[in-house]
């Protein structure tokens, strides 16, 4: 890392500012304003539409293993969703994701 | 509304965000490790982990950081990253609008994707909640995760380089994101919603980094609202 103690604080600040304004954005400006139908119709698939986006690649082309397919990361993907969809607990769905996750660690001989 | 209602509403959304620090822990810690290696000091490293708030965005900055990226484009695509808080925070305006501006800009600094994830699924579950109650419960997931956040940081950072890569803390993000989603999977617009998130964020890596998820968000949830409007339409 090249940038100086000044530019990391100025990357902090402005990072920091930044999301606050993304957060407050329409929690300042809109209030309770209602919102048209097809707009709340919508966000109520905010967390459903957003987060698996997110997470694919880092599911698919992990960069712990330099974006290559990861047979211990992928069946510990799909092992939490399976348990989370059936059983609708988020906390076994994680815990079991996580045993998964070792145990294919340690198959695949990176453990 | 009783202010033992109140804490009966604070203590249930408590007990549903405890579950979370199993995984904000490795998390956290993760964040604190990298940024001891990249070379931030700990008042630095605190100080991002307060202010931002916002993990996938922090890890963002620290790898544009070590890439000797420019300052201006470090700022800009960490930014994008957290693009999706300004859909969180339009979802929020629903429930949170009646509430002071301060306590709008309060619940703005705390939200995360965990406390918005539960209290989203919460709030629709529960349609004639109060506004204090729904206040109540935000503030409730969020007092377990926002101190042991900003404590595993700093054992992370603590610990630097003493943690081995084999502890794969890495995937703690992807299994939270996963274990949350996957419950409300419980329709046909939810799913679609899901799949199309899914697709488009792979078809679309090659976008600079941040765009992908908010292009395939807009899209999923378009599906969901429109296969919502097709289903209603079909059964009534």
């Amino acid at each position: 890392m090249t940038a100086s103690n000044f530019q990391i604080w100025v990357v902090i600040l402005c990072l920091a500012a930044g999301t606050f304004l993304l957060r407050f954005s329409f929690l300042g400006l809109i209030g309770d304003r209602a919102l048209p139908v097809w707009v709340t119709r919508a966000l109520r698939y905010t967390a459903v539409g957003v987060l698996p986006g997110l997470v694919a690649p880092l599911v698919l082309w992990p960069a712990a293993t330099a974006g290559q397919v990861d047979l211990a990361r992928l069946a510990a993907a799909f092992v939490t969703l399976g348990v989370g969809a059936k059983t609708r607990n988020m906390i076994t769905a994680i815990l079991t994701g996580i045993v998964t996750l070792y145990a294919g660690l340690w198959l695949t001989g990176q453990l | 509304m009783s202010s033992s209602t109140a804490k009966s509403v604070f203590w249930k959304g408590f007990a549903d965000g405890v579950p979370f620090l199993l995984v904000l822990w490795p998390f956290g810690m993760l964040f604190g490790v990298v940024a001891a290696t990249t070379g931030l000091d700990l008042i630095q490293t605190m100080a991002m982990t307060a202010l931002v708030l916002a993990g996938a965005s922090q890890f963002a900055a620290l790898q544009m950081l070590s890439d000797n990226a420019g300052i201006l484009l470090i700022i800009l695509a960490s930014l994008a990253v957290n693009l999706r808080m300004a859909m969180y925070s339009a979802a929020l305006a629903q429930h949170f609008g009646p509430l002071s501006l301060w306590r709008r800009a309060f619940v703005a600094y705390l939200m995360v994707d965990q406390n918005f994830a539960a209290a989203q699924a919460r709030f629709e579950a529960n349609p004639g909640m109060s506004v204090s109650d729904k206040m109540s419960y935000f503030l409730g997931i969020t007092a377990p995760i926002f101190p042991n956040w900003l404590l595993a940081t700093f054992v992370g950072a603590w610990l630097g380089a003493a943690v081995p890569k084999e502890a794969a803390l890495d995937f703690a993000m992807p299994i939270t994101f996963i274990a949350l989603i996957a419950p409300m999977l419980r329709t046909v617009p939810h799913v679609a919603a899901a799949v199309t998130s899914v697709v488009m964020a792979l078809m679309l890596t090659g976008l600079p980094s941040g765009l992908a998820p908010i292009v395939a968000g807009v899209v999923a949830m378009s599906v969901g609202a429109l296969a919502e409007t097709l289903m209603a339409r079909t059964s009534s």
